[in-house]
């Protein structure tokens, strides 16, 4: 896995320059007027991400993510989510780097390879930051009605964590 | 939407803090959080130019529209208002690109640069057109091949095999994606009355 990903990024970057150089372009100062526009639109993300970790951080520390994850435990225990990842599911469209946390911590308390360590992998790969994408991708061309964006990204996460779950029980009974 | 919800969390944790008498706590994660995004916007930073710059060069040298022309028959079929080959389809197809291979740091910019072309083409500059919703449920579907920061961490806890995980990921990315377009498109039929 690793060395397929060591492979990938230089692999990436040789056929990028290749390209450029049979085409006979200045590539360094293409590549100094693009890093520059990345540079504009990563600062450009600081706004939304100081609001949406701040939020975060706050439903965290008050405690309010823990009363919610209880009180809403018997519902999703109908569906089949165990409790320990409700956690995980209510912060995953939310904050990437929070539910990444959650994710560490949930291998390191019943290890990688058990049920909840594989069901909290497989929830955090299947899904995004959906609340972050929506407010950088809208956010950055001035759009204030998103429709039915939000709703349709919902249900896709919802399907995620539900297909999951289906996948990896049957996945164990196989194996 | 977002207004609500952002509002919302903040009330909640206030209030909340207040109750369980946790507001030192909070008031910490206030002076915290604001840091700690700054800190991950100057990490993330580097990455970003670093990727936006090849990428220019992959583009300029015309290795983006050979990608593009690979995905064309998909994104004539989910984006059907975007003239074929235009500005726009070709940044689309360069983020789906880089969301594949798993660079994450280059899709953004990249995404942001197809939602700008998509807006040049939008009649109505503040209400998002069926093309901008579908691009963003794409995008908020997960379709990273290899997500290699989460088989790292796996790496990290003990995992035998941690690449094992990846047919029920992808399995489930796949259903999850699938269910994300269609939903996208039918409520983009029926929403089209309103908002045209």
């Amino acid at each position: 896995m690793d060395k397929i990903g060591f492979y990938a990024v230089p692999l990436i970057i040789l056929i990028i320059i290749l390209s450029g150089f049979f085409k006979k372009i200045k590539i360094f100062d293409v590549f100094l007027s693009g890093a520059a526009q990345g540079l504009n639109s990563t600062f450009s993300l600081a706004p939304p991400l100081i609001g949406l970790i701040v939020a975060v951080s706050m439903l965290k520390s008050s405690g309010a993510l823990d009363i919610l994850c209880q009180s809403i435990s018997p519902l999703t225990q109908i569906i089949g989510v165990p409790k320990e990842i409700i956690p995980l599911c209510l912060l995953r469209p939310v904050s990437g780097s929070g539910s990444l946390a959650i994710v560490d911590n949930i291998l390191k308390n019943y290890g990688a390879d058990s049920f909840l360590g594989k069901l909290a992998s497989i929830i955090s790969g299947s899904t995004e930051t959906t609340f972050y994408t929506i407010t950088v991708y809208f956010g950055a061309v001035g759009i204030k009605n998103s429709r039915h964006t939000l709703p349709s990204a919902l249900i896709a996460d919802t399907v995620a964590i539900m297909a999951s779950i289906i996948a990896l029980n049957h996945f164990f009974q196989i194996v | 939407m977002m207004n609500y919800i952002w509002g919302s969390f903040l009330i909640i944790s206030i209030i909340c803090g207040f109750i369980t008498g946790k507001s030192q706590e909070i008031s910490n994660a206030v002076l915290t959080g604001a840091s700690d995004a700054i800190t991950l916007i100057i990490s993330i930073s580097g990455m970003m130019a670093l990727w936006t710059g090849l990428m220019k060069i992959a583009e300029e040298s015309g290795l983006t529209s050979k990608i593009a022309k690979l995905f064309s028959p998909l994104i004539k079929l989910l984006f059907p208002d975007l003239p074929s080959n235009s500005t726009a389809t070709r940044a689309i197809c360069m983020n789906i690109t880089a969301n594949l291979l798993g660079l994450g740091n280059a899709a953004t910019p990249l995404g942001i640069n197809a939602m700008r072309e998509m807006q040049k083409l939008n009649p109505d500059k503040s209400c998002a057109t069926n093309s901008m919703v579908m691009f963003v449920v794409i995008n908020t579907a997960s379709l990273q091949l290899l997500p290699t920061l989460l088989c790292t961490i796996r790496q990290k806890h003990g995992s035998q095999n941690p690449l094992d995980i990846l047919p029920c990921l992808w399995i489930a990315s796949a259903l999850a994606l699938t269910c994300g377009v269609f939903i996208a498109k039918f409520l983009g039929k029926v929403t089209r009355k309103k908002h045209g």
